[in-house]
């Protein structure tokens, strides 16, 4: 069972991800993909359903955000160590267009030295890899305190750093 | 030059701090070995053929006396005594060993160094003119906007993990001295008819096995809106570049498969939407880095000395050193003064580390404690004043570093090929040695006047040989070592990429093919004013493949 860190913490998973074919469970939170989300979500939330919608990463975020923007949870993929796409998904949800729900970072590259970087372009919930220790993945956000550029996360930036103590 | 402040140095010291960490945890087996081969690619660290390799980086090519005495420090206490620099303005150690490498890296922290982002899927150091700040035909010191760039590009969190490597360079002149447009993006400062700064941007050039030129992709973008704009490239690369096949993974290959204009609509489509966000840079910004880069204090009479003259006259190797290893300054009195690292005998771009500790020594004596490196695999004192230029070559000499070569055949860029590549098909610093060996004489050198020979030992292409004058590039067949020329590249201004001669050369012969091809050019040129590249331009390859394979009983072997 992978562990779950949200907004700096380890919780309990509290949604479940639903194949095409399964049918929704009472009660649950649920995950459903992209087509099903595009076929049904209007029926779910209708019925007061919480469900998130699986994003591919070789989608685009600009095409798609009028049909994401309901969604309480994103789900983006980061399927290998070395494919970065889902990063600029995730800033362009968070910052372009101001996303508040969760967005949820799973797959074999959620892993302990990506953590900061993903949290830094918006993602604030991790489905680790089945590998990670999650209390050891916590130290991972205070890898860097400060940063030079401006992303999705609240870190101190140079810029603004060095306009004050001028 | 950019000082660092508290907060510079504050990343460098959390990144040395991280990757220590993920050194030992590798170590203890907690990281797998291709993740930590992710990691410590980003940090400068290949597994080479016989040992490690870390690459340090030298943002466009500037350091200071205090940091080449580090290097040389380095050379010393980790590696066998020496370092290579490389043909984007970076040096390289061949010997580190792994469990040592974060001990250098807080050594190199000590003095405002690094090596983030020197290799792996990232964007890597940023390169211009050798000469920016001090060039006649440049129209504004570059360096400013490469720092603003680097900053921005030191751990982006969105682009660390690009399809491929990601390189940017920076060129302020009419000679683009930085091979910008055989960069994943070139950036040309320029300033278009109102007289407004801004910048060319061409995007998808490269070398290796599908070289490139870039094309030009905006005429002319805002000086303020240089980050937007890059960022927007970026984006586009990330989401869209092939990940299925690492040698389709470069953005030239996606500018070539969706064509410029499809890729610059959407680079255009994707930077209106955050080109009036964070991103913009403040006019006070410039300013302010503007300021870590001012002139320094020249000496207002440098122009009065008269003993350059007097020396020149009287001693003949002393004005072969001038006439060929001194650039003009904007500065009346001074002279850029290039130290060749392409002696007899000596890997080029190889510096031992008494000869870092000697340099750094002259930087402070006669270039205010600076020296440059060149994308050609030399060094440079940019600033040194006419009067000094005598005793500074007197030690050169001494050095081993005086050879009057720069620009000539003998300047050649190579890789470190089949000897310290992993990667490499053939060997090319032998090559080049033989090459040295047939051109000895400097007179003949002088008569070709400038050519560039640029060699690679595989087709990754890092000695540049697609676009030299004459390139060479190592092939294996059969076990044996080949190698395919080039004519009539170029990766300045007017950059294009060589042709192929025909067949492969046998190891033996591609000196004297060199040879043959530089006969072919004396014979043909209209007057020595010609150039080898525009005699080439002018008659075509025929004349040279004949000569090259010529089936006399000297004929070469293909």
């Amino acid at each position: 069972m992978s562990a779950l860190i949200r907004n700096g913490r380890i919780e309990a998973d509290d949604f479940a991800v639903l194949a095409d074919d399964q049918t929704f469970p009472e009660g649950r939170k649920v995950i459903i993909s992209l087509a099903r989300w595009q076929a049904e979500a209007v029926l779910h939330q209708a019925k007061n359903l919480i469900v998130g919608v699986h994003l591919p990463n070789t989608v685009s975020v600009d095409e798609l955000w009028p049909i994401l923007q309901s969604a309480p949870l994103v789900l983006l993929e980061f399927p290998a160590f070395g494919d970065g796409r889902a990063y600029s998904q995730a800033r362009t949800l968070r910052d372009r267009y101001g996303y508040s729900g969760e967005i949820r970072a799973f797959g074999g590259a959620v892993v302990r030295d990506q953590l900061q970087a993903m949290q830094r372009c918006g993602i604030d919930a991790f489905v680790l890899r089945q590998d990670q220790d999650p209390q050891r993945c916590l130290d991972a956000f205070k890898d860097f305190s400060i940063a030079y550029q401006r992303a999705a996360d609240r870190m101190p930036l140079v810029a603004s750093l060095r306009r004050r103590t001028r | 030059m950019y000082r660092y402040d508290s907060y510079d140095q504050k990343l460098v010291d959390e990144r040395v701090a991280q990757f220590r960490d993920q050194t030992r945890r590798f170590l203890a087996g907690q990281i797998p070995e291709d993740e930590f081969r992710a990691l410590r690619l980003r940090n400068g660290l290949y597994i080479q053929r016989f040992a490690p390799m870390l690459r340090i980086s030298i943002p466009y090519g500037l350091l200071s006396s205090k940091q080449m005495r580090m290097l040389a420090h380095i050379a010393r206490k980790y590696d066998k005594g020496y370092g290579h620099f490389t043909t984007r303005q970076n040096i390289q150690f061949n010997w580190p060993k792994l469990p040592e490498v974060p001990d250098i890296l807080a050594d190199l922290a000590s003095v405002q160094m690094h090596a983030i982002q020197t290799s792996g899927n990232c964007i890597r150091n940023i390169t211009s003119d050798h000469l920016a700040g001090v060039a006649k035909d440049e129209l504004i010191d570059p360096r400013p906007y490469c720092e603003i760039t680097r900053q921005w590009a030191t751990f982006h969190p969105e682009f660390n993990w690009l399809p491929r490597k990601f390189k940017i360079a920076f060129s302020s002149t009419t000679t683009d001295r930085a091979a910008t447009r055989v960069h994943d993006i070139g950036v040309h400062i320029v300033r278009n008819d109102a007289g407004e700064l801004g910048y060319s941007i061409y995007v998808g050039g490269g070398l290796g096995r599908m070289p490139m030129i870039a094309p030009l992709i905006r005429e002319f973008l805002p000086e303020l809106d240089l980050l937007s704009y890059l960022e927007a490239v970026l984006r586009v690369y990330n989401r869209l570049g092939r990940r299925d096949n690492i040698h389709r993974a470069r953005v030239k290959i996606l500018v070539k498969e969706v064509g410029p204009a499809k890729f610059t609509e959407m680079v255009e489509a994707e930077w209106a939407k955050i080109r009036d966000g964070a991103l913009r840079l403040q006019p006070q910004d410039l300013d302010l880095m503007r300021g870590h880069f001012t002139e320094f204090h020249y000496d207002p009479a440098a122009g009065n000395d008269t003993s350059y003259h007097q020396r020149q006259q009287s001693d003949s190797a002393f004005a072969a050193w001038s006439k060929r290893n001194l650039k003009p300054h904007r500065q009346p009195g001074y002279s850029a003064a290039f130290v060749s690292l392409k002696a007899p005998g000596i890997a080029p771009g190889d510096v031992t580390a008494e000869q870092m500790d000697a340099l750094a020594e002259l930087a402070d004596l006669y270039s205010f404690g600076e020296l440059r490196a060149t994308h050609d695999q030399n060094l440079v004192f940019a600033d040194v004043r006419q009067q000094d230029l005598y005793p500074l070559w007197l030690r050169l000499r001494e050095l081993g570093l005086a050879t009057p070569n720069i620009g000539l055949l003998t300047d050649l860029i190579c890789c470190p090929g089949l000897d310290f590549c992993s990667l490499a098909n053939a060997g090319s610093i032998g090559v080049a040695q033989d090459i040295f060996d047939r051109f000895e004489d400097l007179d003949y050198q002088h008569d070709i006047g400038e050519i560039k020979i640029k060699m690679s030992g595989c087709m990754n292409g890092c000695g540049h040989h697609t676009v030299g004058h004459i390139g060479i590039l190592g092939v294996d067949k059969k076990g044996e070592e080949w190698y395919q020329v080039t004519l009539g590249g170029s990766a300045e201004n007017d950059a294009s990429l060589g042709d192929r001669t025909g067949p492969s050369i046998a190891r033996a012969d591609i000196a004297e093919a060199v040879e043959r091809i530089v006969g072919v050019y004396l014979d043909q040129r209209s007057s020595s004013d010609e150039s080898f590249l525009q005699t080439y331009r002018r008659i075509g390859m025929q004349p040279f493949k004949e000569r090259i394979y010529a089936s006399d009983s000297a004929g070469v072997t293909a």
